[in-house]
């Protein structure tokens, strides 16, 4: 079994999103970095299902710091698509669909159901396309079996369950696991672990962002109320006092 | 009184609860942040407290502050041992040993490895050589503290007030008068800045400076560890502190937490800490930097494999959590220099902070803390001890001393040079080793003497640790000095002048002895603190009518001249002198010969009697006082004329033998020969003027700080008086702070509770002796001993109070 993750370095936020001047992008001079908890349940199953996990990403040189937690928990090797500048999905996805060519194939193919800053909910599926692999979206639940995977996923009240010859490409939700932590041998064991860089010329991009905007009023989502009369208050006008 | 107490961590807690209590009404207290972790350091702190220290200040604020916690119910004891993986680090446990015992710690001892392995089953013991056990080490709950001290301000008038920023502070004629804030304005009188690592920032406000800086303090929380799924308390196991690894682990319920002070040091500008809202975390709780803990984590792995080398045990919580460093390690207490009413109360940590907070309250409301602060006072800095370079430069150096093995005497590496006297080419010509002192380069000696080790016949010292910083030259210097003469670089000397028609009234307001005296006198005196123990002591020269000129030690000059100048009635001003004037003393049988070569000026005994001063006739001025129990001077010049007055006396000085001598002979070996006191190490607020056996013939009719105390302890018995005392045998040398002890290895315990402990340790090279100073309680000068790297030295009381061991009868020194 070998099974390849894909995942994204991201911005850890806080309550309270703050842009860079031009609008491009968040500014992170105080943030620490991550990867999605959709990604970490891909991450936590790759393993738990056993075989070689690889983890794979396109991103800064910083994004080795990503990779390393993933074999911190139990990913065999990484591969770090190195970029300076962020790439659309179209281009993510073609990145990647090259770098598993060169690569022995895989049994299966994991993704995020959506990246935790620009949810775009593209990569994974583009992927399939390109190499004309099964692909099923939104997954809580994984039983990889002979030659085959059942899957499911919830769809409102009820369950969709769906089987698919290997190799597929799946995309899960976090919940489909309890992604653990990662131990000290684990981290120590992750410094070693091997790690191909490979460096990946910006296509021309067919998507392109003009800026990004806070939404009005996030941040003070919150607020102190300091005495009972002020809950009453509140209460009051929402109708329930 | 009127007071404003900016901060709801441990400190702005426990001041504001203690300020209540000493009956402050007027009383506000703000945080921006939410109660009760407002989001500063307390709230991530490792809550742990070991109480030994090689600071008597510290480790008296610890302790009361271990009181405070355990009486409100907030302390859990588990007891601590610090580790040593090197021999080296042995030593230090044994010099931790004999710091517990001089300050009263109770039950400590060194353990070997298999007794740590049964105190801490889960360390891998064969790598270690022994420990230092404190059954006291303690955890406490800091935020349920600070919000039972909260409460108790509440219930006694005091307003309290969460999410509520300040965004300016208004200083009207050198005082603040408010505080503005996003609630609206506060009138104050009195404002405490116990903001932690924003402290900088909000003093920036009011144009004063708190020269800290935040660091980052790397922690991990693994867990669950399944030893300690049956515990029965958060701390079942003692702390282990793996000093030689700058690392600590400590059961944390079913987790376990492991610090760092080993990384390098990454410091913040309070300016860019994020705000709470921009926090992932809180604002202290800045993301982790895993590449700075790889190495701790290997170090961590090999003490406690158990824990952290099981699988199953994850790193559930990893943070690069800030603390406050300052450029000499120490808090920074008291009001600060710059604006009347404006205190400080920032740099401290969970383990000191109750008592800093009811130590900082009774300075505010009585004038002095019980604890003396000295060494914490925020006014303690000059300017080039405040500078970005300085305190960057100095927290750098200091982070990894954290868990450091520091020697006394070891000096800093980083923003050297900084201040130098005139003379500091010409030292460094006759191979001068400089020391700082205030910022200041001073000799300590110097190797063109070297020659003189031999000609003297001065032993070395045997082992490595009391010959660290220290050279035979040092005693060579000495004993040339006795039989020719030296010249000193005392440039570091702060000077000032308290000038104006009233200035007799301000002097005599603060020296305890006679300042009403003719101009051309030098009086050195004693500067008592209301309680009537040691707020200074300092010369002071009547120049004029209307000007007295204070000299005083660097070291603590600017905390002095803050004194006098908070004490000037009107129309007195005080003017600081220190930078545009340089010092050179000449001590010695020749001095005279010398001096009389470079000036008309007679300077016969007859004409320029001891305890005097005078202007000679080349402009320089002279002041005929000794602190190393020799014929001679001090002499002042212009800073710009202090290298050709070196160079007069130079010349003047070959053909007597004249030889350049550092600090090593004016602070120790001539002083202690002299038993001459020091402030800092036999003078403090703990002991009075009896007791150093200081008190002259009769108390001025005057009026003066602390006269009250003076009078009442001049009626009494000693507690304890000090004392000279001489090591029988010179095969180790103390180097201060040791307990004093009887043959059985109990301490010496006067009628107040203070032990006894070595204030000061250097050698008489003119006696043949190795001196200690210490406080010894009546009938206490039997067969003693001083307890040194665990062992007894027998030591013999030579002098019970200030009589000099060396020329008893002062006959050089007025010769």
């Amino acid at each position: 079994m070998r099974t390849l993750v894909c995942v994204k370095r991201v911005p850890m936020t806080g309550g309270k999103m703050v842009l860079t001047a031009d609008g491009q992008a968040l500014e992170t001079k105080h943030l620490g970095f991550t990867i999605s908890p959709h990604e970490e349940c891909a991450v936590e199953e790759a393993v738990r299902i056993g075989g070689e996990v690889v983890v794979l990403t396109l991103g800064p040189a910083e994004a080795e710091e990503q990779l390393r937690d993933c074999m911190a928990i139990g990913a065999d090797r990484g591969i770090l698509l190195r970029t300076d500048e962020e790439w659309d999905a179209q281009s993510t996805a073609a990145a990647i669909v090259e770098a598993i060519r060169a690569e022995e194939p895989f049994d299966l193919i994991l993704f995020g159901n959506e990246s935790a800053d620009a949810a775009g909910f593209q990569v994974g599926i583009r992927v399939a396309h390109a190499l004309g692999l099964p692909v099923v979206t939104g997954l809580k639940k994984i039983e990889v079996g002979e030659g085959r995977v059942r899957c499911e996923r919830d769809v409102g009240g009820a369950r969709d369950v769906y089987e698919a010859p290997l190799p597929a490409v799946l995309t899960v939700l976090e919940g489909l696991n309890l992604p653990r932590y990662p131990s000290v041998p684990g981290r120590l064991r992750a410094k070693s672990k091997p790690l191909a860089v490979v460096e990946s010329a910006r296509p021309a991009q067919r998507l392109e962002k003009v800026r990004l905007v806070v939404p009005e009023g996030q941040g003070k989502q919150a607020e102190i109320l300091e005495d009972a009369a002020q809950v009453v208050a509140v209460l009051q006008s929402l109708g329930v006092a | 009184m009127k007071v404003v107490v900016i901060g709801g961590g441990i400190v702005g807690n426990s001041l504001t609860g203690w300020l209540a209590e000493l009956g402050v009404t007027d009383l506000v207290q703000l945080d921006k942040g939410p109660f009760p972790n407002p989001g500063g350091s307390t709230g991530h702190a490792s809550n742990f407290i070991f109480p030994v220290d090689h600071s008597k200040e510290m480790t008296q604020l610890t302790l009361e502050s271990m009181r405070q916690y355990r009486d409100a119910g907030t302390l859990h004891e588990c007891g601590g041992i610090e580790v040593a993986r090197t021999e080296e680090r042995m030593e230090e446990l044994r010099r931790r040993m004999a710091s517990a015992k001089s300050w009263g710690i109770e039950g400590c001892r060194l353990v070997t490895p298999a007794e740590i392995k049964e105190l801490v089953p889960f360390v891998d013991e064969s790598i270690l050589l022994g420990g230092f056990y404190t059954p006291s080490v303690a955890v406490v709950d800091s935020l349920r503290f600070g919000t039972l001290m909260r409460e108790k301000a509440q219930a006694l008038g005091a307003q309290v007030f969460a999410n509520t920023e300040v965004t300016g502070i208004d200083v009207e004629d050198g005082r603040v008068r408010r505080v503005r804030t996003t609630r609206g304005d506060f009138e104050a009188d009195t404002v405490v800045i116990a903001c932690g690592v924003w402290s900088p920032r909000i003093a920036r406000m009011a144009g004063a400076s708190i020269p800290l800086t935040p660091a980052v303090h790397q922690m991990i929380d693994v867990g669950p560890v399944p030893r300690f799924l049956s515990s029965k308390t958060a701390v079942d196991f003692p702390i282990v502190r793996d000093m030689d690894t700058n690392m600590y682990e400590r059961q944390d319920g079913q987790g376990l937490e492991v610090g760092s002070y080993a990384h390098r040091p990454i410091l913040h500008e309070p300016d860019d800490i994020p705000s709470i809202e921009e926090s992932a975390l809180t604002p202290t709780e800045l993301p982790f930097t895993q590449e700075d803990f790889e190495l701790q984590l290997e170090h961590a792995l090999q003490l406690v494999p158990e824990v952290l080398g099981d699988e199953s045990v994850g790193i559930k919580y990893a943070i690069n959590g800030l603390l406050s460093l300052t450029p000499d390690g120490l808090p920074l207490l008291g009001e600060t220099p710059e604006v009347r009413g404006l205190w400080s109360a920032a740099a401290v940590w969970v383990k000191e902070g109750p008592g800093v907070g009811k130590s900082v309250a009774e300075w505010m409301v009585h004038g002095e803390p019980e604890i003396d602060l000295q060494s914490s006072d925020v006014a303690r800095f000059y300017p080039e001890q405040r500078t970005p370079e300085h305190v960057k430069g100095r927290t750098s150096e200091g982070f990894n001393k954290t868990y450091g093995i520091v020697h006394p005497a070891e000096q800093w590496e980083s923003n050297r040079g900084v201040r130098v006297s005139p003379f500091y080419e010409r030292e460094k010509e006759l191979g001068a080793v400089f020391y700082e002192a205030a910022a200041w380069e001073r000799p300590h000696w110097y190797e063109s003497n070297a020659p003189l080790v031999e000609e003297y016949g001065v032993n070395g010292r045997e082992h490595e640790w009391d010959a660290r910083w220290w050279s035979p030259i040092i005693n060579a210097e000495h004993l040339a000095m006795r039989e020719r003469a030296a010249m000193f670089d005392l440039t570091a000397f702060c000077v000032f002048d308290v000038v104006g028609p009233n200035a007799l009234d301000a002097v005599q307001m603060l020296a305890a002895r006679q300042m009403n005296v003719p101009t051309g006198r030098v009086v050195y005196t004693p500067v008592l603190a209301p309680g009537g123990g040691f707020k200074s002591d300092l010369t002071i020269m009547k120049m004029e009518d209307d000007r007295f000129r204070v000299v005083t030690g660097g070291a603590h000059g600017m905390a002095d001249m803050k004194w006098f100048r908070d004490h000037c009635p009107d129309g007195t001003r005080i003017e600081d002198h220190t930078p545009s004037v340089c010092t050179v003393g000449i001590w010695g049988a020749r001095a005279r010969d010398v001096l009389a070569s470079i000036t008309g000026t007679d300077v016969s005994n007859e004409a320029f009697p001891f305890s005097t001063w005078q202007e000679l006739d080349n402009g320089v001025i002279a002041s005929r006082i000794s602190y190393v129990g020799d014929l001679g001077w001090e002499l002042y010049a212009p800073m710009e004329r202090g290298a050709e007055l070196w160079d007069a006396l130079w010349e003047a000085g070959r053909p007597h033998g004249v030889v350049p001598a550092g600090i090593g002979v004016y602070g120790t070996t001539g002083r202690l020969e002299k038993a001459y006191r020091a402030f800092g190490a036999e003078l403090d607020q703990d002991y009075d003027v009896v007791e150093a056996d200081m008190a002259w013939w009769k108390v001025k009719a005057e009026d003066f700080v602390g006269k009250a105390a003076h009078v009442a302890a001049r009626e009494r018995e000693p507690a304890a008086t000090l004392c000279t005392l001489t090591v029988d045998e010179l095969s180790r040398t103390p180097l201060g702070r040791e307990p004093i002890v009887r043959a059985d290895g109990s301490p010496l315990v006067d009628a107040k509770g203070r032990r006894s402990y070595v204030t000061s340790a250097g050698m008489g090279p003119s006696l043949g002796k190795y001196i200690l100073l210490s406080y010894l309680p009546p009938g206490e000068h039997g067969k003693l001993y001083v307890q040194y790297m665990e062992q007894l030295y027998p030591v013999t009381v030579d002098v019970v109070g200030s009589r000099p061991p060396f020329d008893p009868d002062n006959e050089r020194i007025r010769s």
